[in-house]
This record gives structure tokens, C-alpha cells and sequence, in this order.
């Protein structure tokens, strides 16, 4: 299971770097949306370096969404999905596989979105052993939930719009949790709730949905 | 040949019933049923939007049911989908009606519409995730695939259930206390009743409309299995007409 795991994940890796679509259209966009953060809030107000931790993850999150559904959009032409079935690879493997890839680029994103906020809107981190612990967390769950329903939808006409309406209720917790750490973790007020608790509640979320995903795939996989 | 109606005497009694049940909580909801002190006659919302609330989630235990059901092998049949199917239906009408009425009253009661009270979002939550699960239903397949699919994302649906619960109850507790909390926790005796009456309506109304989308789904198989063979039918008639024309 593993070793397929390593197999798919470097399999969708060289695939990225090689047509550099991550590089040349999701980064940009990741940075775009917090351009527009900015027209839409104010810069004189100090309203975006209040308000960061948030921004960053919603950021974050349409980021995600484009980078799960060019995950499966790959697995799309010429009949991949039909390849990737036959391939005899286990599908926990192909899953857990899947979910990396999308993981490490979401990841990648993550980092460039923090030099973001930071060079544009003025935020200082105070507490980097948070950020890196939130992230981590944060990004196993989204990559795993975005990784089920990827392959949920990806096999429908109407996936483009059906994602994000699938997707992001469900991730709506980590969207949250993962906001309470940041705004700690970039020097705002302290919460009544640990943070810790809310990477323990992040952690549990990663958990489920890659538990879910690697009973669940062999089956979403196989179906149409 | 099966019936095309949706109703059998069972359903018929059911509805009349239900009818009836309507009629008496109105009765008592709107006329019998003291005002209350604090809240006036806005508190008579709560014998529809608590029941809505309960039937809700009745309703999408039952979704999760006939799910998980039909994921089990054992239990496998297209019963448990079309179940699930027409009771995500109904959980997310109750989510609807129990939000609006709980808009209603808050406006008199806390003078805004909508505050993001832990319960109140994660209600809002459930109702989008399960608008979420409909979409993905309505989508066009074969029975067998869209039911593996629906049950799946249904599954998914729910065990964000509870860490949903915790994200926006932990979230909440950092700016206020639940206001729910601060009404007078004692009830009349009669608001009391009416409010159970309530209940049992709404269990009978959710009993009463689901049987009938489960055959009312169940139909809507039968059309699509005989417009099927029509196509075939048609397509064979054709291929018929060319062999018969030909020289």
C-alpha cells in the first residue's frame, strides 16, 4: 500500500513539475486572491493584518479546490481512470498516493501564501511552531477530504461546480480551527480555547478523512 | 402492472392523520396555548421549530441508516438508497422550515434574524452539506452507481457531523455564551403539551412524506427502466426499416 502511495504521489509530482500548471496558474491565483483581499478590505485601516489569519486560509482554500480538481482532471484524459484501476495498484495505495501529491503542492502553496501575508499585509508570525504544526494538520485533512470528493465528482459532467459545494461545508471545521491557531500564531489575542486543542480537533479531522478515504476509494474508484 | 399512485390505504391513513394532527396544533399552538411573558406570541414558533429541528435530524439519522445499510453487503438493496435518498429530502425541507422559523423569532426575541450562535451555525452547516449530498443525487446514473456514490458522500456528510459540533461550539465560546440558554428553562403545562403535540405531527408528517417519495422515486426508476426500452425498441424498428427499404 505504500510503496503504491510513494509510486502515484511521484507519479503526480513529476507530472506538476513537468506542465508546471501548480507553478504557473494555482500559485498566481493563491496570490491574486490576496490582492483582491486587499481592494476589497481597506489596506489604510489595519484591517488585513487583523483580519490575516482568516484571509490566509480562505486563501488557502479556493487554492485547494483547484489544485484537487487538477489532480483528477489528469486522470481524466485518454481513459487514466480505466489505467489506474487496471493497474493493479491497491486502491488505498492510489488514494493515500493522491492525497500527498495534493498535500506537498498544498503545502508548497501554503508557504508562498505566508511570505503573502506577511510581505503584503504587514503581519509578523510569533509563533512558527504553530504555524508549522497547524499547516501540517490542516493540510493532511484537506487532502484527504479534497482527494474523496475529488474522485466523488470527478467522473461528472458537473464537477466543476459541484465540488466546491461538496467540499467545502465538510472542510468548514478545519477553515476554522485552523484560523483560532494562526491568529495566535501571528501575534493576535489568546483564544479561551487552547491551541493546542485546536490541532488536536485538526488532527482528529486528518484522521477520519484518511481512514474514510482508504476504505472508501477502492469503491468510488470502480464506479461509472 | 404496479399501481402509478403513491398512496395505498396505509398512507391515506397516515395523511389524514397527519392532517388532523395539523389542525389540533394549530388549535392549540395558536389559541389555546398561553403567550409568553418575556416573549410574547413569538414563543408559539417553537412548537413548529423545535419538532422541525428534532424531525430534521431524525430524518438525516435515517439518511445515514439507509447508507450505511446499502454499503453493507449483507444489507445491500436499492430499498436503503431510495430511503436515504427521501430522507435527505425531508431532513433538509425541516433544516429549511426550523431555520426560517428560528429567523422569525429571533427578530422579535434578539432583534437580528441570524447571529452566529454555535447552534445556529452549525445547523446552517448541516443544511448546506446536505444540499450538498442532493446535488450529488440528482446527477444523472445507474442506480447501482449513484446509490454507492450517495451513500458514500452521505457517510462523509455525517461523521463531519460531530467534529462540525465541536469546530463551531469551541469557535463560539471565544465571543458569547449560548443565548438559547437564557430563556426561562420552566414551561406551562399547556405549552408543554403543545409542543409535544408538535412533535408527534411532525414525526407523522415526516412518516407520511417519506413513504411517499420512496415510491414516488421508486417510480421514478420504473420511467426511466421503460423509456429505456422504448429507445431500444425504437432503435430496433429503425435498423427494421432500412433492412426492409434496402434493394
Amino acid at each position: 500500500m505504500w510503496r503504491d502511495a510513494v509510486l502515484v504521489a511521484g507519479k503526480d509530482l513529476r507530472l506538476e513539475l513537468r506542465s508546471r500548471v501548480t507553478t504557473n496558474q494555482v500559485a498566481p491565483f493563491a496570490v491574486l486572491v490576496l490582492v483582491l483581499f486587499a481592494f476589497a478590505l481597506d489596506p489604510d485601516r489595519g484591517i488585513l493584518a487583523r483580519v490575516s489569519a482568516g484571509l490566509y486560509w480562505v486563501a488557502v482554500l479556493f487554492s485547494a479546490l483547484l489544485a484537487i480538481q487538477r489532480a483528477f482532471a489528469v486522470e481524466a484524459a485518454d481513459g487514466n481512470r480505466d489505467g489506474l484501476r487496471l493497474s493493479g495498484l491497491d486502491p488505498a495505495g492510489i488514494f493515500l498516493g493522491k492525497a500527498l501529491a495534493i498535500a506537498v503542492q498544498l503545502l508548497a502553496l501554503e508557504l508562498l501564501l505566508l511570505g503573502g501575508v506577511i510581505l503584503l499585509y504587514g503581519t509578523d508570525v510569533t509563533d512558527w511552531m504553530y504555524i508549522v504544526v497547524t499547516c501540517v494538520a490542516a493540510t493532511v485533512g484537506l487532502a484527504a477530504a479534497g482527494t474523496i470528493y475529488g474522485v466523488l465528482a470527478a467522473g461528472l459532467r458537473v464537477r466543476e461546480t459541484l465540488l466546491p459545494l461538496l467540499l467545502l461545508p465538510v472542510v468548514a471545521p478545519v477553515l476554522i480551527g485552523s484560523t483560532q491557531v494562526f491568529e495566535v500564531a501571528l501575534g493576535g489575542t489568546a483564544l479561551d480555547i487552547a491551541p493546542a486543542d485546536w490541532v488536536r480537533l485538526l488532527s482528529v479531522f486528518a484522521v477520519i478523512y484518511t481512514a474514510f478515504g482508504v476504505a472508501a476509494f477502492g469503491p468510488l474508484l470502480e464506479e461509472s | 402492472m404496479r399501481s402509478l399512485s403513491t398512496s395505498t390505504t396505509v398512507t391515506r391513513g397516515l395523511g389524514i392523520l397527519t392532517l388532523v394532527g395539523a389542525g389540533a396544533l394549530v388549535l392549540f399552538g395558536l389559541v389555546l396555548s398561553p403567550a409568553d411573558e418575556v416573549q410574547k406570541d413569538s414563543v408559539r414558533l417553537m412548537y413548529v421549530h423545535v419538532p422541525a429541528a428534532v424531525t430534521a435530524y431524525l430524518a438525516f439519522g435515517v439518511t445515514a441508516l439507509g447508507s450505511a445499510l446499502w454499503l453493507w453487503r449483507r444489507t445491500r438493496s436499492l430499498f436503503w438508497d431510495r430511503l436515504a435518498g427521501a430522507s435527505a429530502e425531508l431532513g433538509v425541507l425541516f433544516t429549511g422550515l426550523c431555520l426560517l422559523t428560528g429567523m422569525l423569532w429571533g427578530r422579535p426575541t434578539w432583534g437580528v434574524y441570524w447571529t452566529w450562535d454555535a447552534r445556529l451555525t452549525s445547523t446552517a452547516l448541516l443544511f448546506v452539506l446536505f444540499l450538498g449530498y442532493l446535488a450529488l443525487r440528482r446527477v444523472q446514473a445507474d442506480p447501482e452507481v449513484r446509490a454507492r456514490r450517495s451513500a458514500i458522500a452521505a457517510l462523509i456528510a455525517f461523521v463531519d457531523v460531530p467534529v462540525v459540533h465541536y469546530a463551531v461550539d469551541w469557535w463560539r465560546t471565544l465571543h458569547q455564551g449560548s443565548t438559547v440558554s437564557t430563556l426561562d428553562p420552566k414551561i406551562d403545562d399547556l405549552m408543554l403539551f403543545s409542543l409535544m403535540l408538535g412533535m408527534v405531527v411532525f414525526a407523522l408528517a415526516y412518516a407520511w412524506l417519506v413513504t411517499h417519495r420512496y415510491r414516488l422515486a421508486q417510480l421514478e426508476e420504473m420511467v426511466d427502466g421503460r423509456r429505456l426500452e422504448l429507445a431500444i425498441e425504437e432503435r430496433r424498428a429503425e435498423a427494421e426499416l432500412v433492412v426492409g427499404t434496402a434493394p
